[in-house]
């Protein structure tokens, strides 16, 4: 192994890593830099401004109601829908219990396992198209279609009240799938003599849950959660595509990508937008941090 | 930290493909879009030029290839590439002409812009079109005065200036040098079906009184009197609000807005035009346009279900295909505030718009302009107007040809307003982020709280803001 090793690593890592390299971190060194100007994107980099757009973001008051949003879809999306994935995941492959030997899921869990992965294949913006038809604000609306005629409409989108809750649900919705299916995998991983123990000791399915399946697939959850976390950062698609005016009414679901790419292509302030990038890129990194020290506990052997 | 990365549990080509779509990756997005960071200022490419005479006034390359991208909206391209194109290699044979479409004019010609790499003519339109106050700023449009001073391609004896209509080319003038064409000629005001007003004996309004006393007619028919879509359509209802403010204190007042003069949003005109307006919202607009988009409203009053829509004479041909038969669309103006407004209930607002311009650091900005006169000849107008249902900036160019209703309707408007049609206001395309700011805040006085003094002083507030904000390029007028 040792003769030639060094063309093998060479020749395995030059390319992913200079690719890396290019596209990732030269792109943020040049988003660093470019957040101390005043740039418009349209010609030659001038005006440096130090920490003005710093300064300016502070008196925004878009951006903290984008920080608020964001933060809205941190603490919701990972809850829910790791929540939700874990329940179903455990129905699919232990909630029929334990019979003749062996443990399985519940009935026709094989036909949940592909109706809750299915919204995974979907792309994000025909989700969004689709749900703007669901959260319709008149009678052509899904939803308020089921409703008899003399009720006046829910306008859902268009009302502030509940437009970053609908989103909610669609984020739930397309992500829940995917980590039924990373858990699924996650619990095949734990040996089935595990749960055959303890159902012949006599534990309820309650307890298998929460003393077994859990702990031993906490990794998964960790993982899991930060991921979602990530994404709860972005849902730009959603926002772009579903809402009012683009964020609205009036800012209501307005988040931090839609603001970068709506001051850097629309405002032609991409100075602006570059130092709204270093922002997020701060925050996913504290979030990423946060998440992963205060998940840390022992693991379990299995 | 690294550990979240390397968890052998996720499928890394899943990981990878929605890591792409993650916040961690915006931040180099903008960079990696907007491209070639400086490279723009380094010289400009060779550029193609030929010799100028009597029948090459631009002096072109007659070889040279020109780069024209239309945007695909409600104009549709087809008089791109059936009218101008041919009658562009009917005089330049060896010149061609490469053509391309797109709905998103800054995704796809941004990036090309910032490498130094722009298509030669472009046509900036639509609802994610280019800042062009930024794009004239850095440098990137050519300056049209030698387009507007060279004779027309086939007015006899006129320059191409002097075949337009008044304030075409102040329209694409910016700190006294014209940079754009706008080729569109578009009236705007209230579009309503003439065929189910003569059925129900209903009149289009001159003063405030008769319009809401004609709205609670409607309201009794069953019919929603006024609409616009909120979700993506509430620039109408800012250009109905201006326009009722421009009648009351003449376009001075719309002057010193787009001057971002202080307290030019707090100017009694503008006051009492949103006070009117938030009445018609409080009571005669359905709540769930709000969330609607405009096809979808403008569909509604296809079926007569929305009386009134505020918006341009392009509406006619963006619903074409949609307007069932003895639907017919007329316009009517924007009814008087009040009895003292100092311009007269006929004034109308029209104005050149869709953006047109040469890019400076094409291969072939000269070529660009050529294509540009060739749109700006008459016969290239003409088909123009019976292709897409609007009138252009050449004056005339559809006198005397039969046209839609709608656009005879218009035609009509302007004819009563004569002396009284006013151009409107500019700031919307000066500042982008000005006319966001007063989107949502049309649509929080129609469709929410009706509060026109809270509308005047949060726009005057982010009008300030604008004028302090110094990574914002400044323009006036006068």
């Amino acid at each position: 192994m040792r003769h030639g090793k060094y063309p093998f690593i060479i020749g395995f890592l030059v390319v992913p890593v200079a690719l890396y390299v290019t596209f990732v971190v030269w792109a943020y060194i040049q988003a660093f830099y470019l957040s101390v100007y005043e740039w418009s994107g349209l010609g030659p980099v001038e005006n440096f401004v130090g920490l003005g757009n710093f300064r300016k973001m502070w008196d925004d008051t878009l951006f903290w109601q984008s920080i608020k949003h964001n933060v809205f879809l941190l603490i919701f999306l990972p809850l829910i829908t790791v929540v939700l994935a874990l329940i179903f995941a455990f129905l699919l492959n232990v909630g029929g219990g334990h019979k003749g030997g062996v443990t399985r899921g519940v009935w026709g869990s094989k036909v949940y396992r592909i109706i809750f992965f299915f919204p995974q294949l979907l792309a994000l913006a025909i989700v969004a198209v689709i749900f703007g038809r669901v959260f319709g604000p008149d009678k052509s609306g899904m939803i308020n279609g089921l409703f008899p005629d003399s009720w006046s409409p829910w306008l859902f989108l268009a009302d502030e009240r509940y437009a970053m809750g609908c989103l909610l649900v669609v984020l739930v919705w397309q992500a829940v799938g995917f980590y039924v299916v990373l858990f699924s995998a996650g619990m095949g991983n734990i040996p089935t003599e595990v749960y055959e123990a303890a159902a012949i000791d006599g534990a309820s399915r309650m307890t298998l849950f929460f003393r077994i399946t859990i702990p031993l697939l906490w990794n998964t959850v960790q993982v899991a959660w930060v991921y979602l976390g990530i994404a709860a950062f972005d849902a730009f698609a959603l926002v772009n595509i579903m809402t009012v005016d683009r964020g609205g009414p009036d800012g209501a679901t307005s988040v931090l990508s839609l603001m970068i790419y709506r001051n850097a292509f629309e405002f032609s302030q991409a100075g602006y937008a570059s130092a709204l990038g270093v922002v997020l890129f701060f925050l996913t990194l504290t979030f990423a941090w946060v998440t992963l020290s205060a998940t840390r506990r022992e693991s379990v052997e299995a | 930290m690294t550990d979240i990365f390397t968890k052998s549990e996720l499928d890394r080509r899943t990981l990878l493909r929605r890591a792409a779509a993650v916040g961690l990756l915006a931040t180099p997005a903008v960079s990696m879009l907007s491209a070639c960071v400086g490279g723009s200022d380094e010289g400009t490419q060779d550029q193609a030029t030929g010799t100028k005479s009597a029948d090459n006034p631009l002096g072109i390359d007659p070889k040279a290839g020109v780069e024209i991208v239309i945007f695909n909206g409600g104009l549709g391209t087809k008089y791109a590439t059936d009218v101008d194109t041919p009658l562009f290699n009917k005089k330049w044979p060896e010149a061609k002409v490469t053509y391309s479409q797109t709905e998103e004019i800054s995704t796809q010609i941004q990036p090309r812009i910032n490498a130094g790499n722009p298509p030669d003519m472009i046509n900036n339109s639509g609802s994610k079109l280019m800042d062009f106050g930024a794009i004239v700023k850095a440098g990137q449009a050519a300056d049209l005065t030698d387009l507007f001073a060279a004779p027309s391609l086939d007015i006899a004896g006129k320059t191409v200036a002097e075949t337009l209509v008044p304030g075409a080319v102040e329209q694409g003038t910016y700190d006294g040098k014209p940079f754009a064409v706008n080729y569109a000629y578009t009236v705007f005001g209230l579009w309503y079906n003439a065929a189910l007003f003569k059925k129900n004996n209903w009149t289009p309004p001159a003063t405030w009184a008769e319009f809401t006393a004609l709205c609670d007619k409607i309201k009794a028919a069953g019919i929603t009197p006024f609409g616009y879509a909120g979700a993506n359509a509430s620039y109408y209802m800012v250009r109905a609000l201006l326009t009722s403010a421009g009648k009351i204190g003449t376009e001075q007042v719309l002057k010193d807005i787009d001057n971002l003069k202080e307290g030019a949003w707090t100017n009694d005109a503008v006051k009492q035009a949103a006070e009117a307006w938030a009445g018609i919202g409080k009571n005669y607009i359905n709540k769930t346009f709000l969330g609607l988009r405009h096809t979808e409203v403008q569909l509604q009053q296809n079926q007569d279900k929305v009386a009134f829509y505020p918006c341009g004479s392009w509406l006619e041909n963006e619903q074409a295909k949609d307007t069932p038969s003895g639907f017919e669309y007329a316009i009517a103006p924007y009814p008087s505030v009040t009895a003292s407004d100092k311009l007269p209930a006929t004034a109308i607002n029209a104005a050149a718009g869709e953006i047109y311009f040469a890019a400076a650091k094409g291969k072939n900005p000269q070529g660009g302009k050529e294509y540009l006169r060739t749109m700006l000849s008459k016969e290239a107008a003409l088909e123009f107007t019976k292709l897409t249902k609007s009138l252009t900036v050449v004056a005339g160019a559809s006198d005397g040809v039969t046209i839609s209703p709608g656009l005879t309707s218009a035609n009509d408007a302007v004819a009563k307003a004569g002396k009284d049609v006013f151009m409107g206001y500019l700031f919307d395309t000066w500042y982008k982020k000005l006319d966001d700011e007063s989107r949502a805040a049309a649509n929080d006085l129609m469709f929410k709280d009706y509060d026109a003094a809270k509308f005047c002083e949060r726009m005057e507030k982010a009008s300030q803001a604008v004028a302090k904000d110094s990574a914002i390029t400044k323009f006036t007028r006068s």
